[in-house]
């Protein structure tokens, strides 16, 4: 390998930083939701690079498992969306804080 | 089983009376078996006590002591108090007056308290002090005594407030209960105290083992001054003598046959009997038994000129009770104690007799009780006016009947051993006896009917009745028992009783007789005056009852004074019951209980509401800010576990 | 300077770029194009990493299903774009930044400080058929039989819970 794993470990901690900084400041529910989708994605990087490296499928095999849990988590998510967004006709953040004290 | 070992069942008895009666007596509806097993019980008593007496008179006079383990009851440490009866000469005696004259008032009660919804619970309290009283008198220890000593201070509590909805003078009769127990209790803190004493120095608080210590010290022994005023103390609220008489006249807010058992024969000897009991403290101790001799006479004299102007048949006969006590406290005082003890005993006779007389009376005027509406009832009221006026006779102080025999030897005791200013106030106080006691027979029986037309007393029913008669014998013919040498008689009382107080006539200084010509004449000066009394009882208020009238209005002020008990209830009210009360409602509620106890507990509860009210403010419900503390968690977790 | 390395530092650079401009629209539709030309990237690296059937699933279901779903759902919702921030940025937003720079500082002092398990940089290369789908099927019918199972009930539930929370009342 010409790439040392540092390079993909650092790309997988730059893009997951990305992902949080836009959950943190972004105001659209969804548009939250695939910051976090991005995050998920710089994890997998970093698992699968790891598997490369040490030659182990266990890396690429819990990838595989990360996916399928964000397809479940993604389709549930939307559906809340969706539904929220039938009561109080917005997706922004700001302006969903029922669970306000 | 021997005599002394029913003792055991003597107290059970009366025991299962209050608790069967307490818990069944509602349900059972039936006046006639409330009333008998009451009085059964009671008479169950009497026989125990008898066959006790019977047990003891088979032994030589030395050894009539018998004591009757039943359990050990406290063991801490080195000091142990069990649970255990001393039945001797003396408590025998007193076992015979309580269980007898309890048994006749309980018979009594079947009459008097007819028609009441609270009937059973009258016969379960009845019981219940008779149980208290028993405790008391058989006790072989201070500890069991004081026991029994708080029971009967409960139950006349709750006898004396048994109309517990009905108004008595300024207040109701729950006040007066009330006021009962509270006297009584400053009394029973001397007790303790005393209690406390005895045992530092004596290390047990059991009667044998504290009297043959103390027989071994010197007479003077400055600890024995201390315990004895402390007991004293206690008497003087159990048996109403100055300071603490005060509650007894209230006390007649009960229903009669209370004030009758209690109030006269029993309750109120508790005092006499425990001052007797530990007679060698006392005379370890001159200056204690003299205190008690003078306020023993004071008593008898202050009382009587309070009851000289009652208008109230029982207020007459509370305050005749106090005086009487006072005679007891005088013999004791003067080293004469089985004189008092026998004064006990006459006392309880025809005090008892003349408290359920005045029952009748009050029954058959339909609980009218002041003596000037009464009046002429002798043709209605034979069998009541005939036994009355035996016990008047006999609380007199005429010979033959009983009081004359203790009284006369309780002032020729006080003549001879104390001193003649003792004995001057107590026959002035005879005098005043006789004159007030023929007064209310006089009001309240002959002249004209002063009650209104459609009134018809009629006679008591014979549960009343025979009660009252057996009463009245006893007040004739008990006072035998004590007959003195001088008039032919070998006093066994005296000398039934001489063992019990052996430890303590050793102690005493030995008086010369002063010859039989002085003790005749002063048996001569008590019937004197005794009948002085009589003949101006007869003379103001049989010839010629305009008398009293303008003596009142001559004397107006001291009048005043008497009518109002020389204000001691103001003064007391004012000077210690008034700045109690303030002083704890001031400091200790406003104070204490408001500021600071539930400044603290409010204090913690808004402490709470308050960091609640600061934390919630954390929920701010943006999703945004919960990931930012998340995120804020994780960098500093990782910084961490880089530091490593 | 190997087609590798070099072919690295184009997805790298592609990658990097398309999340920043996703996290800086304003229009949620074109948030999402620039995501999946992420995920394009993601999945060709995948590829350099020897992961052929996990390259081939990320565009199948991460680009294929998940985005389209949320394309639908925008597009469902008739969203419209964020307002422009007007003023000084708000203290979340400072703190966020800061945040996520220190967070990312840690990390690559981590990874630049502390040593790849398994002796250094570069232990051999991956063997070509690391990621195939035989071996990822040995894989999960093998070791991760469990894991596997339990997925799928995941799934049915995550499908439960989509259709009851997407039903209208009534």
């Amino acid at each position: 390998m010409d790439v040392p794993l540092s390079y993909y470990l650092s790309l997988s901690a730059i893009l997951f930083v990305i992902g949080a900084a836009g959950v943190l400041t972004r105001r659209n529910a969804i548009v939250v939701f695939m910051c976090i989708e991005l995050m998920l994605n710089a994890v997998n990087l970093t698992l699968i690079a790891f598997s490369a490296y040490l030659g182990s499928i266990a890396g690429q095999a819990l990838v595989l498992f990360v996916m399928a849990v964000a397809a479940a988590e993604s389709a549930v998510g939307l559906a809340i969306v969706i539904a929220v967004y039938r009561n109080r006709q917005t997706v922004n953040i700001d302006e969903i804080n029922i669970m306000k004290w | 089983m021997t005599a002394d070992q029913l003792t055991g069942l003597a107290v059970l008895l009366p025991l299962g009376g209050f608790l069967l009666n307490g818990l069944l007596g509602k349900r059972l509806r039936s006046e006639l078996i409330s009333g008998a097993l009451g009085s059964a019980a009671v008479g169950g008593a009497f026989v125990v006590a008898v066959m006790c007496l019977v047990e003891l008179l088979g032994l030589p006079p030395g050894q009539r002591s018998l004591t009757v383990h039943f359990f050990p009851w406290i063991a801490a440490g080195g000091f142990h108090a069990d649970a255990a009866f001393q039945i001797d000469q003396l408590s025998v005696v007193m076992m015979l007056v309580v269980t007898g004259v309890g048994m006749l008032i309980h018979v009594y009660s079947i009459g008097y308290m007819h028609g009441d919804p609270g009937f059973a619970r009258f016969f379960a309290y009845l019981n219940l002090f008779i149980v208290a009283m028993l405790i008391l008198i058989l006790a072989d220890n201070f500890l069991l005594m004081f026991l029994g000593w708080e029971g009967v201070g409960l139950c006349s509590y709750l006898l004396i407030g048994f109309w517990y909805d009905r108004k008595f003078e300024k207040g109701t009769t729950g006040d007066a209960a009330k006021k009962a127990f509270v006297v009584n209790r400053i009394g029973d803190f001397g007790f303790l105290i005393a209690m406390v004493l005895i045992v530092v120095t004596f290390g047990s608080l059991r009667f044998e083992t504290v009297f043959a210590q103390a027989s071994a010290l010197p007479v003077g022994t400055p600890v024995a001054l201390w315990i004895t005023l402390a007991l004293f103390l206690g008497a003087t609220g159990k048996s109403a003598q100055i300071p603490l008489f005060v509650w007894l006249p209230d006390a007649m807010a009960g229903p009669t046959p209370v004030s009758a058992l209690i109030h006269a024969a029993t309750m109120v000897t508790a005092g006499v009997y425990m001052v007797a009991r530990c007679s060698i403290l006392f005379t370890l101790a001159p200056a204690s038994m003299a205190v008690v001799a003078v306020v023993g006479a004071a008593t008898a004299l202050m009382a009587a000129t309070i009851g000289l102007v009652q208008n109230d048949i029982k207020k007459v006969l509370a305050y005749s009770t106090i005086s009487q006590l006072g005679y007891m406290f005088l013999a004791l005082g003067v080293g004469a104690f089985s004189a008092g003890i026998f004064h006990v005993v006459t006392h309880a006779f025809f005090k008892a007799l003349l408290f359920l007389g005045s029952g009748a009376v009050i029954h058959a005027m339909h609980d009218e009780q002041d003596i000037r509406k009464m009046g002429g009832l002798r043709p209605a009221l034979p069998v009541t006016f005939w036994t009355f006026l035996i016990g008047t006779i006999a609380i007199a102080g005429i010979p033959p009947f009983a009081g004359f025999f203790s009284k006369d030897e309780i002032l020729w005791n006080a003549f001879t051993r104390g001193s003649w200013v003792l004995w001057l106030l107590g026959v002035l106080g005879a005098g005043l006896t006789a004159l007030y006691m023929f007064r209310l027979v006089a009001l309240t029986f002959t002249g004209e009917p002063r009650w209104e037309k459609g009134t018809h007393p009629h006679e008591a029913p014979l549960t009343m009745t025979v009660p009252l008669v057996v009463l009245a014998v006893l007040s004739a013919v008990g006072g035998f028992l004590g007959l003195p040498e001088s008039l032919g008689g070998s006093n066994p009382f005296e000398r039934w009783l001489g063992p019990v107080f052996a430890r303590a006539d050793e102690k005493l200084a030995l008086v010369a007789y002063p010859g039989a010509f002085t003790e005749y004449f002063l048996m001569a000066c008590s019937v004197a005056i005794a009948l002085t009394g009589i003949y101006f009882a007869y003379a103001w208020y049989m010839r010629h009852p305009e008398v009293p009238g303008s003596l009142v209005k001559r004397f107006g002020g001291v009048y005043r004074v008497l009518l109002n008990k020389y204000y001691v209830d103001e003064l007391y009210d004012g000077a210690v019951v008034t700045p109690a009360v303030k002083g704890s409602e001031m400091l200790l509620w406003k104070g204490v209980d408001v500021a600071v106890i539930d400044g603290i507990v409010n204090g913690l509860a808004r402490a709470a509401g308050a960091a609640g009210r600061a934390l919630r403010l954390v929920q701010t419900g943006v999703v945004q800010n919960y990931v930012l503390v998340f995120l804020t968690g994780a960098v500093l977790l990782v910084g961490w576990l880089l530091a490593q | 300077m190997t087609a590798e390395s070099l072919l690295f530092f184009f997805l790298a650079a592609f990658a990097v770029t398309t999340a920043v401009l996703m996290i800086l629209e304003r229009s949620p539709l074109v948030s999402a194009i620039y995501l999946i030309a992420n995920f394009f990237a993601l999945a060709a690296l995948y590829l350099l990493l020897r992961a052929q059937l996990l390259a081939v699933l990320q565009i199948v279901v991460y680009t294929g299903a998940i985005m389209v779903l949320v394309i639908f759902v925008i597009m469902l919702l008739n969203l419209g774009s964020e307002s422009r921030p007007h003023g000084r940025p708000e203290v979340q937003t400072v703190v966020a930044v800061v945040l996520a720079l220190g967070f990312l500082a840690e990390i690559v002092y981590a990874v630049a400080a502390g040593p790849a398990r398994g002796a250094g940089e570069t232990s051999g290369p991956p063997p070509e058929a690391l990621g195939t789908v035989e071996s990822m099927g040995d894989a999960l019918f093998g070791k991760f039989l469990l894991p596997f199972e339990v997925t799928s009930v995941l799934l049915l539930a995550a499908m439960l819970g989509a259709v009851v929370l997407a039903r209208r009342r009534g």
